[in-house]
């Protein structure tokens, strides 16, 4: 479809631009007042946005003379980013970290980085998909240093840049290489040209390898997996903790979408000769287990979600490591369980540091006498984290893992669920804190109905999924439906 | 019918939880002992009203509930659960009562506890392979925070250790679980999680799941997942911690219940699902066809010489406990029907009279404040009921004829000398070791001087009595008519791929 012809299109992201502009010149004219106005800005910008790309659907198009792609797996990702965004918002306007002075370009940027991870869920073309990583990144590394006067903050910005600028060098790199071989961008392109080369002997696998690896590298960044997760425990403990949820569900989703884009429909044709999916389940089994290892002795709790962050982006990369569409759909399924389950649980540590001015396991104790809905919610988040039914974060566990036993790949089962074991102990640290420890501070703690409304909404599906999880595979079936062909 | 004795005890926690204001602890207390009678009354219903004659389950309720993994609300009782889904309810209440003393958290208390009884009562009903697995799980978040709350001194690490040991048993489980249900078809032939249905299929000669190979390693899986529960050596240093750290109901719940709960899992899934595998481990050729046998015996014989150098009186039950559970894997590992009802009866009586055991043990503990066994002596002056009953108890556990504990140990043990005679015959030493430590208990807590510590000690009091007296009854009437239970499970019995 031609640019003018693609416009329409395209009005969900356009919508997104238009409001972070409106957010900045609405900042610019009621910079004293320092209300939530460009926060409520941002929510309606966003449900716009979501509310256009349900009226235009999801019919298959192809859109920009190819750049980008508008069908039901974008739009799923759209959803789930945006969901994100909107709590991130909710979860901004309720941390007390944040300086009131600069939240209008706080939530400009929000939508800015919105607007990169919808490129990265819809484009089909490895300029696009670079330049939409780029998107997301620059406008991340300015979000994790928002804190000003935290050290910690620039710090954690600083790594971030340094991590960031020399994956996406490499993953150009690795693109370079792509395009030097195949002669083209266009990953649907690519995967048929790849398939061609290989049944003609016409091809270097050591170099398609190579640049596919070099790929991976900036795949790798944005769901943190090993050994390019470095960044991320640093990052995640420095940066404003709405940010930290932000990076550690939206992020990892869009990387996720970018990673099946890539190698499901562009070097999957690649297969034949080239044994990558051993490369991609050595790099889910160390990915989890180094970040159930790590999470071990953090006494820090948000740093704690960090690592653990890292261990569910193995768990996930599980999923994708023969690209069945089983895998897929469990990538997906778990995805929206993870949102969940995970952005409760950062809200909870928002909360916590407002009221108790901690983010160390010790601020939680004695949490089930001082706020006893707060500590319950939080433990049902942790234990749909590790994975026990009947919660949600089993379902999503269930899921990938049938998909990994059906490949017969036994081995990273195992580890999988060893891990899960593991993943069990730093988790109840936190609900031995809360529930069977107590604390000198007895005073109970208030939080405001809206806070305990907006716990509801995360605390309700995570229960829910867990009992009947039926259209959650429907969903995500209908969402990967054109995309498995 | 089913679904009302599993899910009441569900509505009674959110009853417990919002319904009732914190100050209200009397109140809280005997609505839940009230909630707990339904499931109990449904228990007797069932005793009476099962069909002992039939063949297969009864009281099915069979409808879909995942669509995507052909996973089904499936639940049902047959000659195997029914006894254990009695000892559950009869016990519920019981544990209620055991626990009026509590006094911190009294509601969050029976809540959870009303959420183990779910998770417990579920279980022994589900006959649908994801929902025993989810039931299974269920019941470990209420037990973490049982012992972890509510527990004694070492409350913290106990409770860990139990929810480690099981989840990493239960994550082995989930692996085998779903390779069984991988191979019970293929993506033209529908897959199932259905209990009955997977027996049937592994039984039918060519078909995926009738593979040795395949059944060995899904017998592994299932069986290291069900041993930490039995516990089964060398998976049962959790079991001494979570007994003496848990408060005495629980207590009871754990040796009463959860124990059964991976004899159960062994019976249903291993013995009837995998019959190939288990011929790999019990048919008595070397290493590895002696292993099951091997085990129990370890079980029996290591489990009681460890309670006979205990000073802990509730380490000593625990202990014991691990001893009689050996009863039941030698049983099972005979492979016949005179040990395959020994073993079955030996859960339920095992149930009953450590049930007894540990209220006991909280009864004395609660006067005294410690359970040192050197430090009592001669309290049965002070105590005569209590003596008589901790008496009555100890002799039904160290196997007396004419009591519960016998019968089942001597089926177990007769069944398993037609197959292992060695290891049967060297197992009988855990009975003397048995009659030895409990004989040797009685001697220091309750005969000789008094201990003037214990000159104003009370006597147990009613509540106490009425925790045990239904207990106590049943030990004698099982021992002198043990086919009041048996006929319960014969015909099941007959039914698993015995092999004489």
């Amino acid at each position: 479809m031609t640019n003018i012809a693609s416009i329409p299109y395209f009005i969900p992201e356009i919508v997104l631009v238009v409001f972070a502009v409106v957010i900045i010149l609405y900042d610019l004219g009621s910079k004293k007042t320092g209300g939530n106005g460009a926060a409520y800005l941002g929510l309606v910008g966003l449900v716009i946005a979501v509310i256009t790309a349900l009226v235009i659907g999801s019919e298959d198009r192809s859109l920009f003379l190819g750049m980008v792609r508008l069908d039901s797996f974008a739009m799923f990702f759209k959803i789930i980013i945006s969901v994100a965004t909107a709590a991130t918002i909710l979860f901004s306007v309720r941390s007390s970290e944040l300086d009131p002075e600069t939240k209008g370009e706080y939530y400009a940027l929000l939508l800015a980085v919105t607007l990169g991870m919808y490129l990265m869920a819809s484009s089909t073309h490895l300029l696009m998909i670079y330049l939409s990583l780029e998107t997301v990144s620059l406008t991340s590394y300015i979000l994790a240093g928002f804190l000003t006067h935290s050290p910690r903050s620039s710090e954690a910005a600083f790594k971030y840049i340094t991590f960031g600028a020399i994956s996406s060098g490499t993953m150009l790199f690795g693109i370079s290489l792509l395009f030097g071989m195949t002669g083209t961008g266009d990953i649907m392109l690519i995967s048929s040209k790849l398939g061609e080369m290989f049944s003609q002997g016409d091809v270097y696998p050591l170099a398609v390898l190579l640049s596919i690896t070099f790929i991976l590298a900036g795949v790798g960044y944005k769901i943190a997996s090993v050994p390019f997760h470095m960044w991320s425990p640093d990052v995640y403990e420095g940066a404003p903790i709405p940010i930290t949820a932000f990076l550690s569900v939206a992020s990892k989703a869009a990387g996720f979408a970018l990673f099946i884009r890539l190698f499901y429909s562009g070097f999957k044709s690649a297969d034949a000769s080239i044994d990558w999916s051993m490369m991609l389940a050595v790099v889910s089994a160390l990915t989890m287990t180094v970040g159930n290892l790590a999470a071990l002795p953090q006494q820090n709790v948000k740093r704690l979600l960090a690592y653990s962050s890292i261990s569910h982006g193995g768990f996930l990369l599980m999923g994708g490591v023969l690209l069945t569409s089983e895998g897929l759909q469990a990538i997906l399924i778990y995805l929206i369980i993870y949102l969940f389950m995970n952005l409760g649980a950062f809200f909870v540590v928002i909360l916590i540091a407002n009221e108790v001015g901690s983010e160390t396991i010790d601020g939680y104790r004695g949490l089930v006498s001082r706020a006893p809905l707060i500590a319950v919610s939080m433990a049902i988040f942790l234990f749909s984290l590790t994975g026990l039914p009947p919660l949600a974060g089993f379902a999503g566990k269930w899921i990938l893992f049938a998909a990994v036993i059906k490949e017969k790949l036994y081995w990273l089962a195992v580890i999988g669920l060893l891990n899960s074991v593991v993943a069990l102990y730093y988790y109840v640290r936190i609900v031995k804190a809360m529930f069977l420890e107590s604390s000198d501070d007895t005073e109970s703690l208030s939080f405001s109905p809206g806070s305990l409304v907006l716990l509801l909404i995360f605390v309700v599906p995570t229960l829910l999924l867990g009992i009947y999880w039926n259209p959650l595979y429907e969903l995500s079936r209908a969402s990967l439906g054109k995309l498995m062909g | 019918m089913l679904s009302l004795m599993i899910f009441i005890p569900l509505l009674g926690m959110l009853v417990v939880l919002f319904a009732i204001r914190r100050e209200q602890e009397e109140l809280a207390k005997r609505v839940t002992f009230i909630i707990t009678l339904i499931p109990l009354l449904i228990a007797v219903f069932l005793f009476i009203d099962y069909d002992r004659s039939a063949s297969g389950h009864q009281y099915e309720e069979d409808m879909m509930w995942i669509e995507a993994f052909n996973i089904r609300y499936h639940v049902g009782i047959d000659g195997l659960s029914v006894t254990l889904v009695l000892l559950t309810a009869l016990l519920g209440p019981i544990c209620v009562l055991a626990s009026w003393k509590i006094d911190k958290g009294i509601k969050a208390y029976l809540a959870l506890f009303l959420l183990l009884e779910t998770g417990m009562i579920g279980f022994f009903c589900a006959l649908d392979m994801f929902l025993f697995y989810v039931f299974f799980e269920l019941t470990l978040l209420p037990m973490y925070f049982l012992i972890g709350i509510w527990g004694g001194e070492r409350r913290e690490y106990a409770a860990i250790k139990f929810f480690l040991y099981t989840l990493f048993g239960s994550v082995l489980m989930l692996i085998a679980m779903i390779a069984v249900y991988l191979k019970s078809g293929t993506d033209d032939v529908a897959r199932t999680f259905d209990i009955p249905t997977l027996i049937n299929l592994a039984k039918t000669p060519g078909h995926a799941l009738a593979d040795p190979t395949f059944q060995i390693w899904a017998f592994l899986g299932f069986f290291i997942g069900f041993a930490v529960k039995v516990p089964i050596f060398p998976f049962h240093t959790w079991l001494p911690d979570a007994h003496v750290e848990a408060p005495t109901a629980i207590s009871v719940i754990l040796a009463g219940i959860l124990l059964k709960m991976g004899t159960y899992g062994l019976v249903r899934v291993n013995f009837a699902m995998l019959p190939e595998g288990m011929d790999f481990f019990c048919n008595g050729k070397g290493t590895w066809g002696n292993s099951l046998a091997i085990l129990g015996f370890i079980n029996i014989v290591y489990g009681s010489l460890c309670a006979l150098a205990q000073t802990d009186f509730k380490k000593l039950v625990a202990y014991s406990s691990i001893g009689h559970m050996g009863f039941v894997l030698i049983g099972l590992a005979a492979r016949n029907e005179s040990g395959l009802t020994g073993a079955i009866l030996q859960m339920f009586n095992h149930g009953v009279i450590s049930a007894m055991l540990f209220l006991l043990v909280g009864v004395v503990y609660d006067r005294a404040h410690h359970r040192e066994i050197n430090g009592f002596g001669g309290l049965g002056s002070k105590m005569p009921i209590y003596t008589g009953i901790t008496t009555l108890a100890f002799m039904a556990s160290l196997g007396l004829p004419g009591l519960s504990g016998f019968v089942g140990e001597a089926l177990s043990l007769l069944g398993a000398y037609s197959k292992f005679k060695v290891l049967t015959i060297l197992s009988t030493a855990g009975i003397v070791v048995g009659a030895a430590y409990f004989l040797w208990t009685l001697q220091r807590v309750f005969l000789g001087e008094l201990n003037p510590k214990y000159e104003a000690i009370t006597e147990i009091n009613g509540r106490e009595i009425a925790t045990l007296v239904p207990l106590g009854i049943l030990t004698i009437v099982l021992g002198i008519w043990p086919s009041i239970a048996i006929d319960m499970f014969r015909e099941a019995v007959s039914l698993l791929p015995l092999v004489q």
